[in-house]
C-alpha cells in the first residue's frame, strides 16, 4: 500500500538530484523514469530513479510505481547505457536509486503484462551487471516487491540509508494480512520474532544481503555532509565490485550476516553441488 | 473445434495423462527421457525452511521443489519442479535456493564445457510471505541465474496450472527463453486478490473467474505473445513441446529484450479504453489465434 499521494516528493527524485548534483531528466520523455550522469570519484556514473507522475498515461502508476511505463523504460536506458559503452575499456557505474512504491496494480497492467515489462527492466539491469558494469542500488525510501525486482534488486551491491522510511519488503502489509488471513498487527508482531517477515531495514540488515547500512543520514532532509557520506558509501561500494571483479549476486551469500540468517540458503547450494555429478 | 468429435477425438483424450493432476517430482519425471531421473536433495537431506516452524507451520522435507537430474533427448538436463500443494508453490528461503542454485550449477557446467539443459516447471503464487524477504531476495537470484544462462542454452519454463505463475516468478517466467503454458494455467504478476485488495473492487472483482482467465489464462497469453507454445494437460504434449525448444536452441532475443516492439506497443495502447481481452489478440496476435 503506498501512503505517498500522487504528486508528493519523491525521496528517489531528491536523492538522485542530490547525488547527482544536477536535477534528473526524463528517459525518453518518459517523466516517471529519471537519469542524470554525474562524476562520482574518477567516473562518470549514471543515476537513474523511479519517480511518481502525477500525469501519467496509466493511472495505476501515477504514485511511483513500477508500471508498464516504467519498467520497458528502465529496460531501454539500462540496454542503451550498456551498448553506449561497448568500446571503452572501463564500463561505466550505475547507481539506482531506489523508492518504489510497488509494481502497478490493475486489471489492463495484467493484460498488457507488466510481468513482462517489470523483467525486461530486471534482465537489463543484469545484462548490465554481467557486461562488467559496476551497478549499485541505493535504498533511500520503500523497495517494494516486484517494483525492487525490476529496479535496484539485480546489482551488485544493495546499500541503504538507516532511516524509518526505508523499507523493504513483498507486500504491503494490508494485503499481506489478507492473504495469510491474520490482523495485521498480528504481521507486526511476528516481524518481531522473525527477521525476514519484517518491514524496516534495521531486520533486512540482519539478512546479509546489504554491502552497508549508511548510519546518521537524514533521508528527508539531508545535509550536505550527508550527502557527501552516501556518496563516500556508493563509491566505496563501486571500489569493492571492481576490486573483488564479481558479476554475479555472490556477494549476498558470503557477508558475515549471511552465515547466520541465511545460512538454509548455503547449505542447499553446497548439498546441491556436493550431489550435482555424483553416482548415486 | 465446431465439428462433432470423431472416435479417434475420444481416443486421443482418453489416453491423455494428466500432467496438472501430477505431483512436482512425477512432473519432472514426465519430462525428462524414461529411467534417466534422479533427484538432488531428497528428503533424506532433511533440508526444510527454517522460518516456517516458528509460525506454528509444519516444514515439508522437500520444501516443496523437487530438482531432478537426467537426460532430455539423451543430452544431459536439470529440471526444478515446484509443488503447488505445498504452501500454493510459494518460494521460500530453501525452495528458492533450490532453484537458484541447480541454475547455477547448470551455468557452470556450460562454462566448463558440459552443456545442460534447464527446465523450470513454474507453480506458484510467488514469494512466500511467511519467509517475505528471504523469498524475494531468492527471486532475484533466480532471475539473475535465467539472464546469465540464457546466452548458453534455451531456459525453458512451463505453466501447467491450476495454481498458475504469479509475484516474482512471473518474472522468471517472462525471463524464460520459451515458455509453455496449457489453457488451465494463469501468468500474470498479481493475483486476483491482490489487484482487489490494493486496487479495490471496483478495479477487479476476484470471484470473477471467467474475466480472469479470459485477461491472463494461457490460451489468452499465447494468442498475445507472452506464451510461446499453447499444449493441451497431457504429460507426453509436455514433454514434446520442451524437446522442440531445446531443438530450436538458442536464437531469437528473448521477449524481454524486444524493448523498442513492446515500447511501440504500450504506447499505442489507450488506457481509458476498457480492458478487452479479444481486442488485445487482434491488436498483439502474432500468427492470429483462431
Amino acid at each position: 500500500m503506498s501512503d505517498s499521494v500522487p504528486g508528493a516528493e519523491s525521496l528517489g527524485r531528491a536523492w538522485l538530484n542530490r547525488l547527482a548534483g544536477v536535477p534528473g531528466e526524463a528517459a525518453f520523455g518518459q517523466p516517471s523514469v529519471i537519469y542524470a550522469d554525474a562524476k562520482l570519484g574518477a567516473d562518470t556514473a549514471r543515476f537513474v530513479a523511479v519517480a511518481p507522475d502525477p500525469n501519467a498515461r496509466f493511472p495505476r502508476a501515477r504514485t511511483g510505481e513500477v508500471g508498464l511505463e516504467e519498467g520497458w523504460t528502465l529496460a531501454r536506458l539500462l540496454r542503451e547505457t550498456r551498448t553506449a559503452d561497448d568500446d571503452t575499456p572501463s564500463r561505466r557505474p550505475i547507481v539506482a536509486v531506489v523508492d518504489v512504491v510497488g509494481q502497478a496494480y490493475g486489471l489492463r497492467e495484467e493484460m498488457l503484462g507488466v510481468h513482462l515489462a517489470c523483467a525486461a527492466a530486471a534482465d537489463a539491469y543484469a545484462q548490465a551487471r554481467l557486461a562488467g558494469h559496476p551497478i549499485v542500488a541505493l535504498l533511500v525510501g520503500k523497495a517494494m516487491s516486484g517494483a525492487f525486482l525490476a529496479h535496484g534488486y539485480q546489482a551488485n551491491r544493495l546499500i541503504a540509508l538507516r532511516s524509518p522510511d526505508v523499507l523493504v519488503h513483498a507486500m504491503g502489509k494490508a494485503a499481506a494480512a489478507r492473504i495469510t488471513r491474520r490482523p495485521v498487527e498480528a504481521l507486526e508482531a511476528l516481524g518481531e520474532r522473525v527477521p525476514p517477515m519484517a518491514y524496516d531495514i534495521q531486520s533486512y540488515a540482519k539478512l546479509g544481503l546489504l554491502h552497508q547500512l549508511v548510519y546518521g543520514v537524514n533521508a528527508e532532509a539531508p545535509s550536505e555532509a550527508d550527502v557527501e557520506r552516501v556518496r563516500a558509501a556508493v563509491q566505496d561500494a563501486i571500489d569493492d565490485i571492481r576490486r573483488r571483479g564479481d558479476t554475479d549476486l555472490s556477494s549476498r551469500l558470503t557477508s558475515p550476516e549471511a552465515q547466520h540468517l541465511r545460512a538454509a540458503s548455503i547449505e542447499a547450494r553446497r548439498r546441491l553441488a556436493q550431489q550435482w555429478d555424483a553416482d548415486v | 473445434m465446431t465439428l462433432a468429435p470423431s472416435p479417434q477425438d475420444f481416443e486421443r483424450f482418453l489416453a491423455r495423462k494428466s500432467f496438472i493432476e501430477l505431483g512436482a517430482a512425477d512432473r519432472a519425471a514426465a519430462i525428462l527421457d524414461p529411467g534417466t531421473a534422479r533427484v538432488l536433495l531428497g528428503p533424506f537431506d532433511r533440508l526444510t525452511s527454517p522460518w516456517l516452524p516458528l509460525q506454528g507451520i509444519t516444514p515439508q522435507s522437500d520444501d516443496g521443489v523437487t530438482i531432478l537430474r537426467g537426460q532430455i533427448d539423451g543430452a544431459p538436463a536439470m529440471v526444478a519442479s515446484i509443488e503447488s500443494r505445498f504452501q500454493g508453490g510459494s518460494m521460500g528461503e530453501v525452495s528458492g535456493a533450490k532453484i537458484a542454485g541447480a541454475l547455477e550449477l547448470t551455468l557452470k557446467d556450460h562454462l566448463k564445457g558440459a552443456p545442460t539443459r534447464p527446465v523450470i516447471l513454474f507453480e506458484t503464487g510467488g514469494v512466500r510471505l511467511q519467509e517475505a524477504n528471504l523469498g524475494l531476495a531468492v527471486i532475484a537470484e533466480i532471475h539473475a541465474a535465467i539472464v546469465a544462462l540464457r546466452p548458453h542454452a534455451p531456459v525453458v519454463g512451463v505453466v501447467a496450472g491450476l495454481v498458475g505463475c504469479f509475484g516474482g516468478m512471473s518474472l522468471a517466467a517472462g525471463l524464460c527463453s520459451h515458455l509453455i503454458a496449457t489453457p488451465q494455467a494463469r501468468l500474470g504478476m498479481n493475483g486476483p486478490e491482490v489487484i482487489e485488495q490494493e486496487a479495490g473492487v471496483a478495479e477487479l472483482d476476484a470471484s470473477d473467474r471467467r474475466l480472469i482467465w479470459s485477461l491472463i489464462g494461457g490460451a489468452q497469453r499465447a494468442a498475445t505473445g507472452f506464451v510461446d507454445t499453447l499444449v493441451e494437460d497431457d504429460a507426453d504434449a509436455i514433454a514434446q513441446a520442451v524437446r522442440a525448444a531445446f531443438a530450436a536452441g538458442v536464437g531469437a532475443p528473448a521477449r524481454t529484450e524486444q524493448v523498442e516492439a513492446y515500447l511501440a506497443r504500450i504506447a499505442a495502447y489507450d488506457p481509458a479504453q476498457p480492458a478487452d481481452p479479444l481486442a488485445m489478440r487482434r491488436t498483439w496476435g502474432e500468427g492470429e489465434a483462431a
